[in-house]
């Protein structure tokens, strides 16, 4: 269920502006990785051209490569959507569909791949909301709007929604940032649950977060505005918290900068 | 504010009046005051914590812009009562001169002696144009709009979308004698064709072709293809990006993409653009009575030259009618105006189904 994610000179530009520059970076099955860094240093960036949701803005395209398990998802014959199942996505903001149910939501993707037999999609989203946590507070109200829970539940849901597809890899972009600090811890106690099937590669601006639920920590930054990110450090997470190679993830994790 | 200087020499000291009866210190006071004051007090005008608060006038700006948006919508309801009124005193004496069936008589000699009209013939004309206009419009409405809004690239979007507004511009008789006198042709030849290889279906029956609700209708379709273009990309263009990209990140299409988010988000916008549409092609007047053949008989072929709207019948018919005539003309506009009324209240209906779940779209 989990793969291995390579990422060889990733560059990323938004038309003439390059993002990032030739980012390298291995994450192992299994595990936690967290991006951390400035605004701006390109770390949703890079998280977003691992499933390709880079190049749906108008403009923008990735070079090097990225292989998931040693297939390059770059690669000019691979279907872009075939992609994105395997690697699911959870945005900063929850964004159920607002004009379907809750359970609705949650066979959003299994629909799309064209499955229609209501009693394997019933089955399949009970199982996503049981491991998103979700399934005993929603179990009784499944045909209701799926954007009238609150956010944190909303934010579940939407995790719901990723991993009902049986994804390999899931990347979560700032998932906690729009949520109080109860919903957060759900959803942290979540994703150590969830990383025992699945990949998971988190961008936050929370370093606490990164220290409580990450297995590896990669720290980008930019010299100035308007420079490209670069992948300044990769490596444990207690060890990038504790004793970083790195004078600047120093300066920043010590809130010296950024 | 003449009255209020010697109480902004208390600001930020804590006037005892407002704080006696909190444990607030003096410092915050100012803030209190200001914020639980009478809400039409402009903030941050010097009043400070010390003394009353400020009257509310009697008469100022607010009271007088109340009172004048309060007038608009009044006048609205006094119009639409003055016409109501004016339209039932004309019709009522003409409907209680005809000797034939109102509803039933297939035919329009008002000025005669007796006077003999019916509206089904106009009615059904006018909506079997307007349904048959929106069934080829809003498709191409639709997919004008998506194309614009998710599939053009952004220069030829905007001009692509200029060029339609200038569509909604051009003014109706210009269409309605494009239609009689160069759209006709084909419409003609088409006819013949369509005729020749679908007569099986009633609707394409026999000849005279040319000046038929076909014609009517295409035209009509034109003509309300800008509204529901513009109205729908507003709609579409107004989908949340997250909500496509959640789409997306499930792997879909652009085309599923399109369905499971931007097509539900913008359903009742849709249905709102479709229905001004309709109430577009309902009233429309100069082009139909331009294109349309003008009988007063009620048939489901649509190819043979005729048909005639309630709208482009009082058109084609007010000059000559004398006052049993007009009055008669009038009934015919109460009852598109009644048509108008159901269409809209079934849009409602429609939009409001819903409503839980488009309202926490919003």
């Amino acid at each position: 269920m989990a793969k291995r994610i390579e990422a060889t000179n990733v560059t990323a530009y938004y038309g003439a502006f390059k993002a990032i520059e030739n980012i390298n970076l291995t994450v192992e099955p299994k595990t936690v990785t967290a991006l951390i860094g400035p605004s701006g240093c390109g770390k949703s960036t890079f998280l977003r051209s691992i499933n390709r949701m880079h190049e749906v803005l108008p403009g923008a395209r990735v070079e090097g490569s990225l292989t998931i398990d040693d297939q390059d998802i770059y690669d000019r014959d691979v279907d872009v959507t075939a992609v994105r199942r395997m690697i699911g996505m959870v945005f900063q903001r929850p964004n159920p569909f607002p004009t379907m149910s809750i359970f609705e939501n949650v066979v959003a993707g299994l629909r799309l791949n064209g499955i229609r037999r209501k009693s394997i999609l019933e089955e399949a989203a009970e199982k996503a909301l049981r491991s998103a946590n979700l399934w005993d507070e929603v179990k009784d109200r499944l045909g209701k709007p799926g954007a009238g829970l609150s956010g944190g539940q909303q934010q579940r849901l939407c995790i719901a929604r990723t991993i009902a597809v049986e994804p390999q890899v899931v990347l979560m972009d700032e998932p906690c940032s729009a949520l109080d600090p109860i919903s957060t811890l759900a959803i942290e106690d979540l994703m150590f649950q969830l990383k025992d099937k699945f990949t998971i590669v988190i961008v936050t601006h929370n370093m606490q977060q990164a220290a409580r639920v990450s297995d590896r920590t990669a720290f980008f930054s930019i010299e100035k505005t308007g420079d490209p990110g670069r992948l300044i450090e990769y490596d444990n997470t207690q060890k990038i918290f504790s004793n970083p190679s790195v004078k600047k993830t120093e300066d920043y994790i010590t809130g010296r900068f950024g | 504010m003449g009255e209020t200087p010697h109480r902004s020499a208390h600001a930020g000291t804590g006037g005892t009046r407002v704080t006696s009866g909190h444990e607030w210190p003096a410092g915050a006071s100012a803030r209190v005051a200001e914020t639980s004051g009478n809400p039409r007090t402009p903030i941050g005008n010097g009043l400070g914590g010390g003394g009353g608060l400020p009257k509310a006038r009697a008469f100022g700006a607010e009271r007088a812009f109340r009172g004048l948006t309060l007038a608009a919508g009044a006048a609205v309801l006094v119009i639409i009562a003055a016409i109501a009124v004016f339209l039932i005193a004309k019709a009522v004496p003409a409907l209680r001169a005809n000797t034939e069936d109102f509803w039933t008589f297939e035919g329009w000699f008002p000025n005669d002696n007796p006077p003999k009209f019916g509206i089904g013939a106009l009615a059904f004309g006018t909506v079997l144009t307007a349904l048959l206009a929106l069934l080829v419009a809003v498709p191409v409405a639709l997919g004008i709009a998506l194309y614009l809004t998710h599939y053009a690239p952004r220069r030829i979007g905007t001009g692509l979308g200029f060029v339609i507004d200038l569509l909604a511009a051009v003014p109706s008789v210009v269409f309605g004698l494009w239609g009689r006198d160069y759209l006709v042709g084909p419409i003609t030849d088409l006819s013949t064709w369509l005729n020749k290889y679908f007569s099986w279906i009633p609707i394409f029956g026999d000849g005279p072709y040319g000046s038929s609700i076909l014609l009517g209708s295409l035209v009509l379709a034109i003509m309300v293809l800008p509204i529901i273009t513009s109205l729908s990309r507003e709609v579409f263009l107004q989908t949340p990006t997250a909500n496509e990209e959640a789409a997306l990140a499930l792997g879909a299409t652009r085309w599923e993409m399109l369905r499971t988010a931007v097509l539900p988000y913008g359903r009742p916008g849709i249905i709102a653009a479709v229905m001004l549409g309709l109430g577009r092609a309902l009233g429309e007047t100069i082009a139909l009575a331009l294109t349309l053949g003008s009988t007063y008989a009620i048939s489901f072929n649509v190819l043979q030259s005729g048909g005639n709207t309630i709208a482009a019948n009082i058109a084609n018919r007010f000059a000559e009618a004398n006052d049993t005539g007009r009055g008669a003309l009038i009934a015919s506009g109460l009852v598109l105006f009644a048509i108008t009324l159901i269409v809209n209240i079934t849009a409602r209906a429609i939009i409001y189904r819903r409503r839980e779940f488009t309202e926490s779209a919003a």
